[in-house]
């Protein structure tokens, strides 16, 4: 038995630790980001080994909760995908016209990004007043941060580019007023959205959906965990619900293939059957 | 036949699509070993280089899915804006985590995870690249005893990449652009047959 042979002993270990003590649950998470986030959190802090950050996790609450922004990934951007986005506009938007009432699932929030360029969708296709939104995240911090809708003003460039190539049919600048280096998205996109504590490893259906959309989540679920998710999703959709997925995940290889329909393939758009 | 090594990881950025055409060309369609290659792009890039690779190269080249099961004689290319990580049951993860080195997909990460897979035996290469994304990689690849070659920097259309792989350890070997290719096919084909008659 190597080095590494020891450390994955200790990495399972860790993340049994954190399970028990503090509910968080990535015993099924993909291991080798787990593995190179926990290493290099050991470089920073100065520690040997990874049962020395289990001991210090175990007894230091704030330690834990750097730790868990590092597991927890928390990159985003809005409108991740412009295509995406025009193909929700073009091709769902049309289809949840004719509901009366709409709820959206907007699963793996994290910072908000996306649950404001989905707002803002939802907007102008005079969607927005009818539907509210579920926006969930295990990371309660992250969460504060969408709920805020505070955003680096240094990225507004590419927001408004990537707007504008996902089909936006007003001025950008009307959604957000700066200030400073930030900019404050506008209070009218937040009233239909419910930020709310949710984790797709431990917690179940909360209720039924036109539409889910989790995206970039997935990739960082073993097989096992991305079956349970899945399987929430398929069980809180109604019939002809709604999924989207990130560009590179696919429900193509999972046991849930045959229960969903394409319904625009290169954006992971899919359909729940009957 | 049981092999000294189990797999290619090769990074490259800057001028990286000509080295990386010169790399496989040379490589025959029976090569036995999987290639994985992080190439930095353009995040929008989508997957022109898989097929421009593919056109010069008697191997299957493609891009790398979530969950694939890695398999030999097989070119891997990470798709642009994700990570690419390699898992200890030899499939592919993807990762939206910030960029590394100021790049995603980073070289670094790819070879980091790659040695939790494959430890020593891997075959780590840098070609020609204008920043130090793999040097770490590079590194932990010769910490755990895996093979490092690097471009000759002098060949090499951006020098900064190679150069920073040979500063920080002592590589294997440091060659010119075409001679890569058929050295590495030497290396493991000299390895599998020393390899195969000691077992």
């Amino acid at each position: 038995m190597d080095d590494i042979d020891t450390q994955n002993i200790e990495l399972q270990l860790l993340l049994q630790a954190i399970y028990l003590k503090y509910g968080y649950d990535f015993r099924n998470y993909a291991k080798a980001s787990i593995k190179r986030r926990v290493q290099h959190r050991l470089v920073k802090e100065g520690l040997d080994s990874i049962s020395a950050m289990q001991y210090k996790l175990l007894y230091d609450v704030s330690f834990f909760e750097r730790l868990l922004l590092d597991l927890s990934i928390n990159v985003t951007e809005m409108y991740r995908d412009p295509s995406f986005y025009l193909a929700l506009r073009k091709t769902v938007a049309p289809v949840l016209k004719n509901f009366p009432f709409l709820k959206i699932w907007h699963a793996g929030c994290s910072t908000g990004e996306e649950v404001y360029s989905m707002a803002i969708v939802l907007k102008e296709e005079g969607l927005y007043d009818r539907t509210q939104i579920y926006a969930t995240d295990m990371n309660e911090v992250v969460l504060r941060q969408a709920k805020d809708g505070i955003f680096d003003i240094s990225r507004l460039k590419q927001y408004t580019a990537n707007y504008q190539k996902a089909g936006g049919q007003e001025s950008f600048s009307d959604y957000y007023t700066a200030h400073y280096n930030h900019v404050v998205m506008d209070k009218s996109l937040k009233e239909n959205i419910l930020f709310s504590d949710h984790n797709l490893a431990t917690d179940g259906v909360f209720g039924e959906m036109n539409l889910i959309m989790c995206r970039n989540v997935l990739i960082y679920f073993n097989r096992d965990l991305q079956h349970r998710a899945l399987g929430l999703f398929h069980d809180s959709l109604c019939t002809d619900g709604f999924l989207c997925l990130g560009s590179k995940e696919s429900i193509r290889f999972s046991q849930y293939s045959d229960v969903f329909e394409d319904v625009v393939r290169e954006e992971k758009i899919y359909r729940k059957l009957n | 036949m049981k092999n000294r090594f189990e797999a290619v990881v090769i990074g490259s950025s800057a001028g990286g699509i000509k080295a990386l055409r010169a790399v496989l060309s040379a490589l025959p369609s029976e090569f036995p070993l999987p290639i994985i290659i992080v190439q930095h792009l353009h995040p929008h890039s989508d997957s022109y280089l898989a097929r421009i690779l593919g056109a010069k190269c008697g191997l299957k080249v493609k891009q790398a899915d979530e969950k694939e099961t890695i398999a030999d004689g097989v070119v891997y290319i990470a798709p642009p804006n994700y990570h690419l990580l390699i898992e200890e049951d030899r499939s592919f993860s993807l990762s939206i985590e910030g960029p590394v080195n100021f790049a995603r997909p980073s070289v670094d990460v790819l070879f980091e995870t790659a040695i939790y897979a494959y430890r020593d035996k891997l075959i780590g290469i840098i070609l020609t690249g204008a920043n130090n994304d793999g040097n770490q990689g590079v590194k932990k690849i010769k910490q755990i005893g895996g093979y490092v070659i690097v471009q000759d920097p002098a060949t090499a259309e951006a020098d900064a990449m190679p150069n920073a792989a040979i500063a920080v350890t002592k590589v294997d070997k440091i060659l010119p652009i075409e001679q890569i290719g058929p050295y590495l096919l030497q290396l493991v084909n000299r390895s599998t047959q020393e390899f195969g008659s000691r077992v």
